[in-house]
């Protein structure tokens, strides 16, 4: 099972906190979106591995855009 | 007065400033980044400059730019607004080496009470009550030593901080260590400086700030106070005047102490000294931050007192008299809110921009909207979500209540998200309602 992690906003990518292979638990923060002054964490829903990372620090992301695969 | 103004700033607060320039008959110059072309506040002024592209660092922070649009406009003063560089000293100096009018205090001024420690430390001499605290911390376990000492809960605070950025209240050594290494890279990112402090945190109490102006001539008003408990992540999203948790004592006690603070740093224009008011009813209250700027919420003690704070600043900043007698001040006259209207989910509060494809403002008797967008504008990524500011006047707080109710239920805004529904739950919440609640109170409301 993969979960999709999803941007739920317009914002930046201002860190990537996790990187492929990683395990993580619910709630870890993979990376860190910044829009309108306010950073904004995108987190982990499950533990697992860190399947893929589809943003790159400084990369705009579009409502709904990938972020992050965990498995 | 000026024959120009530039207004270094943009939405809300720019549009503000630039309406009362033209009402004076000063001609409003606007600066804007790529991203604000056609922004309201480009629209509303008499000539606007390019300044940069979208990131502020590159546009509205870009002092050099600024100056550059200045000089090539002619302008004669420079109005920062908040926020940006409105609290920047070296900026204000440079303004002024540039030929230009600055509208605001001395630099000196800002940097005085722009370190939060220095400021608490030179407030406590002049004889100003300061929650317990402590110097700038080199580390976690220094801090977690004067955590130890003054007593949890503490708030984690950065020196040179504003704006509630990488603010934490902690109650135990873990969540304190967390927090201090957290507020030291925010403030780092946000500020240019790592120093962090400690203060005694109040879980129950109020946020009160008061209105001060210094003239020209060195005499230092105090214009009442505001309440602004109603707050997300340690920052105001309703204000109002009077506070319903201040007596007359106390208020008394508050704005004679505000003005010692401003009189302290020979204060001259508009700024705002926070404090926070324990509601276990012991009749205290502590220093908490002086404003050296406009504040956001200016509007709600405009409307009491019939006062135009952005008119006194400029009639200061020009060296001539003020409009208001400052030997006989007007008695605030009834009761003002103001909402602020901010590009977020009304759950959670955060932030969502988007294209404006419906703005609808209430408007009427006693109703003030400013704002920075209007039907058809963009609200993009790059800056603070406030898009408009809904401020009611009335009588006495019921009835500013009641009208607040109709206001937000004929505001209408589709496309970015928006807090309107927030507002509309607020307004009918039996602990806003009653008038005593206090700054935990957003938190209540989403637990």
């Amino acid at each position: 099972m993969a979960d999709e992690i999803r941007a739920e906003m317009v914002a930046n990518v201002w860190k990537v906190v996790a990187t492929k292979g990683d395990s993580v638990d619910d709630g870890d923060t993979l990376v860190i979106l910044e829009s309108m002054k306010m950073e904004i964490p995108v987190l982990a829903e499950s533990a697992g591995v860190v399947a893929e990372i589809a943003v790159n620090e400084g990369d705009v992301v579009q409502e709904g855009d990938l972020i992050a695969r965990v498995e | 007065m000026f024959e120009s103004v530039l207004v270094a700033n943009r939405g809300e607060i720019a549009v503000r400033v630039i309406r009362t320039c033209q009402r004076l008959g000063v001609k409003a110059i606007a600066v804007h980044s790529e991203a604000d072309a056609g922004a309201l506040h480009v629209r509303a002024a008499d000539e606007a400059v390019l300044l940069g592209p979208a990131p502020a660092a590159e546009s509205y922070l870009d002092m050099g730019r600024v100056l550059e649009a200045a000089q090539v406009t002619g302008a004669q003063a420079v109005h920062p607004g908040y926020g940006f560089l409105a609290e920047n000293a070296e900026f204000a100096r440079r303004v002024a080496a540039d030929g230009l009018a600055w509208v605001g205090p001395a630099p000196e001024a800002i940097e005085a009470m722009g370190d939060k420690v220095a400021a608490r430390a030179a407030m406590e001499a002049a004889g100003v009550p300061v929650a317990p605290g402590t110097e700038p911390l080199p580390d976690a376990d220094a801090a977690a030593a004067a955590a130890a000492r003054i007593g949890y809960p503490v708030m984690v605070k950065a020196a040179a901080g504003g704006g509630g950025i990488g603010m934490a209240a902690v109650d135990d050594e873990p969540a304190l260590r967390a927090a201090y290494e957290t507020a030291r890279t925010r403030a780092d990112r946000f500020f240019g400086s790592p120093a962090v402090f400690l203060e005694r945190y109040l879980p129950h109490a109020r946020h009160v700030e008061v209105q001060v102006l210094g003239l020209a001539d060195g005499r230092v008003l105090a214009l009442g106070e505001r309440d602004c408990s109603v707050q997300r992540r340690h920052q105001k999203v309703a204000e109002e005047t009077p506070s319903p948790g201040v007596s007359p004592q106390l208020r008394a006690q508050m704005l004679a102490s505000a003005r010692r603070v401003a009189q302290a740093v020979d204060y001259r224009g508009a700024g705002t000294v926070e404090c926070l008011v324990p509601t276990d009813g012991s009749g205290e209250f502590f220093f908490l931050e002086m404003n050296t700027r406009l504040q956001v919420e200016h509007p709600v003690t405009e409307l009491v007192t019939g006062i135009d704070l952005v008119e006194e600043q400029l009639r200061v900043a020009a060296g001539d008299p003020p409009a208001l007698d400052p030997d006989d001040l007007p008695e605030p006259r009834g009761h003002a809110i103001e909402l602020r209207i901010y590009a977020e989910d009304p759950k959670r509060f955060l932030p969502g921009p988007g294209t404006i494809t419906r703005w609808e403002e209430p408007s009427g008797t006693g109703i003030r909207v400013d704002a920075g967008y209007a039907a058809g504008d963009i609200v993009t990524p790059y800056y603070d979500p406030l898009m408009a500011k809904l401020c009611v006047w009335g009588p006495d707080r019921s009835s500013a209540l009641d009208l607040a109710r109709e206001a937000v239920a004929g505001f209408a805004v589709e496309g970015p998200k928006c807090n309107l529904p927030f507002f509309a739950e607020l307004l009918l919440e039996p602990e806003f309602v009653s008038g005593s609640y206090d700054t935990g109170l957003v938190a209540r409301m989403r637990r």
